[in-house]
């Protein structure tokens, strides 16, 4: 039963997720709140890390990883074989239309709409990613006491790094480099 | 069966030898079905990617489908997209298992809170990278901040949203094209 429930879930990602990348992280998030007993929401930071620094698509990655922690080896295979279902039907359908989907005006005009609620989708999971991580909920005394300092320098270094344009990393480098902070700030704890 | 062995193994290579997904994997595709394979021109290619970025799904699963397709019907795109996914269900299952077994050692956690930080700071990345190509005039900010706020502050299904603003799309712009 959990099977198909989970099937059920990721083939609901894998239908409204647009955009690629991060697309799949809100959907997640959603499936976290609903089913708390699957994966919890303050797992997602580890699946990202995870999905970005090994090979393959991220939205793919990503629903293996959540779909293991539900209901180990099987589990992974039904999220990830419910994630590609609606794409290969939607595809196969897109494929006798070809160029006519691309330069139709009212795909076009639905991205338009798209493309802003997707980034404001990614960024409200990332603004809840790092209440778990980059402060101490919840209210303790003092505002200082709340925040994580450790977490939120490393945070705005990768920031700042990523940002400028001519130093251009892969993510894996400055994954790598955090982790190897994260040790050394153990130490010292 | 030749022919869909090769689509499999094609694709499981992008898939294996490909990291972080999107526009980062356009170029091993090119290498793949362009180059080595001669399947695809460099445009049909192009085309294909522009689509998948503009249908539901992942991207690379999206392309796959489309060019196993054209390859051998329905069935090759169905082969070429699982080749495209075996890899990173493959490596993912052994990385989770091994994680779920290391998980408590301070060593591993550690690094996570390291590792949680920089996240945060990928994931604000992504969001501006998105933003600037998405947000283009006022339409588009107040879609992008109604939808964070209504994310953060209130439980709404990501799936209304998506519907209410690709509807918004149409309401705004779908007129104003046609013709």
């Amino acid at each position: 039963m959990i099977y198909l429930q989970l099937f059920y879930e990721f083939f609901k990602t894998g239908l409204f997720a647009v955009g690629g990348g991060l697309a799949t992280l809100p959907f997640l998030r959603d499936i976290a709140a609903k089913h708390p007993d699957w994966f919890t929401e303050s797992m997602l930071a580890d699946m990202i890390a995870v999905s970005e620094s090994t090979p393959g698509p991220i939205g793919v990655n990503m629903a293996t990883y959540a779909g293991f922690t539900t209901n180990g080896m099987l589990g992974s295979l039904v999220a990830t074989i419910g994630l590609i279902t609606p794409s290969v039907i939607v595809m196969l359908i897109v494929a006798q239309l070809l160029k006519s989907f691309r330069d139709n005006h009212y795909v076009n005009a639905a991205f338009y709409g798209l493309r802003p609620a997707v980034a404001g989708l990614i960024g409200a999971a990332g603004f809840s990613v790092a209440q778990t991580t980059l402060v101490h909920l919840p209210y303790a005394g003092s505002l200082w006491a709340m925040l994580d300092i450790p977490s939120i320098s490393i945070f705005l270094v990768v920031f700042i790094l990523m940002r400028i344009k001519k130093i251009k990393l892969h993510p894996i480098a400055y994954l790598a480099a955090s982790a190897i902070v994260g040790i050394i700030l153990g130490f010292f704890k | 069966m030749k022919l869909l062995w090769e689509l499999f193994i094609a694709f499981a290579r992008i898939g294996a030898f490909t990291f972080g997904g999107g526009y980062a994997m356009l170029p091993m595709f090119q290498k793949e079905l362009v180059e080595k394979k001669k399947w695809e021109t460099e445009e049909a290619l192009m085309d294909y990617y522009a689509i998948a970025q503009c249908t539901p799904g992942v991207i690379a699963v999206n392309t796959a489908t489309l060019v196993g397709y054209k390859q051998k019907g329905t069935i090759g795109g169905i082969v070429a997209t699982l080749g495209v996914v075996f890899p990173s269900f493959v490596i993912i299952t052994i990385i989770a298992a091994i994680l779920t077994n290391f998980a408590d050692l301070p060593v591993v956690q550690n690094a996570f809170i390291g590792i949680r930080a920089c996240v945060c700071a990928l994931i604000l990345d992504a969001v501006i990278k998105l933003g600037k190509k998405a947000i283009r005039d006022i339409p588009t900010v107040m879609i992008a901040v109604v939808v964070f706020v209504i994310t953060c502050f209130f439980n709404i299904s990501p799936i209304i949203l998506v519907l209410i603003a690709a509807l918004a799309g149409l309401l705004l712009q779908g007129r104003k094209f046609s013709k």
